[in-house]
């Protein structure tokens, strides 16, 4: 991982490549890397669809290892959803190939050329960039048809669907994950409509004649290696939640505390929870043959995905997640887990970022284009966008977008980034972290509901203003340092709860790279990479204005609890100015 | 005697009482209510009464919403 493939779109006669040493991007890997290069190389004012915008993609500092859970893919560019600087996020097999492959990021640069559509490349004997206009408007799982015996198992795919292709500001850049299937994705912020400008459709990623790796200290790393995998499988949420569960077990709980967004925010408890439920779910899948406990990527030890199987029991999508269950599930009051997954599998298909979407249709469903509940109307809705109908493109340019078009105040954004699952009135350190976070509303940028909820990392009450920012400034740096690594996310749990756990991760890095890091300085690197990206959304236009919540999370209040988002803004000023 | 609803979600699912409510002595508390229903010790990792997070020692009174989760976790 020693070089950068720089593709320049705009070259004479085609794209062109080069591969640079890292220079003083060296030591930088994942999010620290993706925002370094944009803060550094992207003028904040550019337009996000423009010849100035890059799009980077990196694997984590650790991927490619024989480090557990380590095969993250971090995406960047300025967003076109947002307008800041962004950070997406993926798991799949793509970051690891990619690692072993040498490459440290690519960046994908310049100012395309007409419409013809390319394709590239890599393999061991190097990188090829060709024209393919046949791919125009396939979706993600045509491309897989079309290519997977390309890419095979020892490789992977990285896409855009059809809503890159547009330039819809809600499109992401799908990896395939171990099954070859695009079902892993870099949602959030419209990262695919980035590579669609730069008229890059696909990067086929062959990793035959790739080994992982090696560490400085094969020793240290060993044995690094494995007290790190022990904390993972000792950990409860880890080592069993997940795996039995997937993420989804989360329903029941935040409607049994009353910070479920229910019908776009309108309630915090749904009444068809259980029917969603992570428990109905497994129960589901047990019942049609699925599977559960499977990683996205190789060498995951936490395991919380799956197959999710329709009725006649053929593969519909992955085991669905909480966030997606969520978006199209409780916040458009549908409570029918088919009629989710499939949702989950044409957003897949297309490109298209859940939440986004999600949030999307219980605006529209909210301005009366069609009834809550109403599953089969989701369905053709998703559809248009993916097709690029009229109505389509309005609701694929995200929630804030949507409600605008269809006259509605209630829109659950912040930066123009839809609001997740967790409402911030109920769940009020994640009300920080969604002002906050220089990536727009985010639940994984600084995820307050250890605290809040799941009594990890501390116990901070959820209904309170008390304490809530610190405690997302504090999570807001760990996980800038985590995307940093290649890190599943999830690592947190038991790197909050187990100092061990913690230790483990900080020795990977050390005896990976010969470097003699401590617990501080894991910490410092998060803050520098929160700095750059900061600094970059100043520049871009952002003001403290910009890290507020939509006014109805204050003046509305929310059942059960009735409460509503009472963090003084002098707080959430502490987070982000300091 | 309290009257109280009671769900045991994931892994508790085997506790829950039929239809999911349950008469309880006067002064019972949430350790208690565990100790009554036989769930292991350890294996409940968080309680809710009425949507609060609550502690081991919190009395139950009639009508109250109880929930018991194991260690779960997602995002």
């Amino acid at each position: 991982m020693d070089k950068i493939l720089r593709i320049d779109v705009g070259a004479e006669g085609g794209p062109a490549f080069r591969e640079d040493p890292l220079g003083s991007y060296a030591g930088l890997g994942g999010r620290a890397l993706t925002s370094a290069i944009i803060h550094a190389e992207v003028p904040a004012d550019c337009h996000p669809l423009g010849p100035e915008n890059k799009l980077v993609l990196a694997p984590g500092l650790l991927t490619g290892t024989a480090a557990a859970s380590s095969g993250r893919l971090s995406v960047g560019c300025k967003s076109p959803l947002t307008g800041g600087i962004k950070e997406a996020n993926a798991g799949g097999a793509g970051a690891q190939v990619l690692a072993r492959l040498g490459y440290a990021a690519i960046v994908l640069e310049g100012e395309r050329q007409g419409d013809d559509l390319y394709k590239v490349m890599i393999s061991t004997e190097g990188v090829r960039v060709e024209k393919d206009n046949e791919l125009k408007l396939l979706t993600n799982y045509q491309l897989m048809d079309r290519f997977s015996t390309v890419y095979g198992k020892k490789g992977a795919m990285i896409s855009i669907g059809t809503a890159g292709e547009m330039g819809l500001a809600n499109s992401t850049v799908a990896v395939t994950d171990m099954e070859g299937r695009p079902t892993r994705h870099a949602g959030r912020g419209g990262v695919g409509a980035v590579m669609g400008s730069k008229g890059i459709k696909v990067i086929l990623l062959d990793g035959t004649g790739t080994r992982n790796r090696e560490p400085k200290d094969p020793e240290a790393f060993k044995d690094a290696s494995k007290r790190f995998v022990e904390g993972l499988r000792s950990h409860p949420i880890t080592g069993q939640g997940l795996p039995t569960y997937g993420t989804n077990s989360l329903t029941n709980l935040l409607s049994e505390v009353g910070g479920y967004p229910t019908r776009n925010f309108r309630q915090g408890r749904y009444e068809d929870a259980d029917k969603i439920s992570g428990e109905s779910q497994v129960e589901l899948t047990a019942q049609r043959g699925g599977k559960g406990r499977r990683g996205c990527h190789r060498g995951c030890v936490i395991q919380c995905s799956g197959t999710y199987l329709d009725k006649n029991g053929q593969y519909l999508t992955k085991r669905v997640q909480y966030e997606t269950v969520w978006a199209h599930g409780g916040n458009c009051g549908i409570s029918d887990l088919d009629a989710i997954a499939q949702l989950d599998h044409l957003d897949d298909d297309y490109g298209l970022d859940t939440i986004e979407m999600g949030v999307a249709i219980g605006l529209a469903m909210e301005a009366g284009l069609l009834p809550f509940g109403d599953g089969k109307g989701a369905v053709e809705l998703v559809h248009e966008v993916g097709k690029g109908t009229r109505l389509g493109r309005i609701l694929g340019s995200g929630a804030a977008s949507t409600a605008k078009a269809l006259g509605i105040e209630r829109a659950p954004v912040v930066k123009g980034q839809a609001i997740p699952a967790y409402d911030p009135r109920a769940v009020k350190g994640m009300g920080v972290t969604y002002a906050t976070s220089p990536q727009g509303a985010d639940h994984t940028a600084g995820y307050a509901v250890a605290a809040n909820i799941l009594k990890v990392g501390g116990d901070v009450d959820p209904l309170s203003a008390a304490g809530q920012a610190e405690l997302s400034r504090d999570l807001q740096a760990l996980t800038a340092t985590v995307d940093s690594t290649g890190m599943c996310l999830f690592i947190v749990f038991a790197v909050l709860d187990q100092p061990e756990t913690l230790q483990a991760l900080v020795d990977l890095l050390n005896s990976f790279h010969g470097l003699t890091l401590t617990g501080d300085d894991v910490a410092a690197l998060g803050k520098s990479v929160l700095e750059d990206e900061r600094d970059f959304n100043r520049r871009a236009g952002f003001t403290a204005e910009d890290d507020r919540l939509p006014s109805f999370f204050r003046m509305e209040k929310l059942a059960p609890h009735d409460v509503d988002f009472d963090v003084p803004e002098e707080e959430l000023d502490k987070v982000s100015r300091e | 005697m309290p009257v109280i609803t009671l769900k045991c979600y994931a892994t508790l699912a085997a506790y829950n009482p039929p239809k999911g409510e349950m008469t309880v002595p006067e002064s019972t508390n949430l350790a208690g209510l565990v100790e009554m229903l036989g769930i292991p010790p350890g294996e409940v990792k968080l309680m809710f009464v009425n949507g609060r997070g609550a502690r081991q020692d919190q009395v139950l009174s009639e009508g109250d919403r109880v929930g018991l989760f194991p260690p779960v976790g997602g995002g």
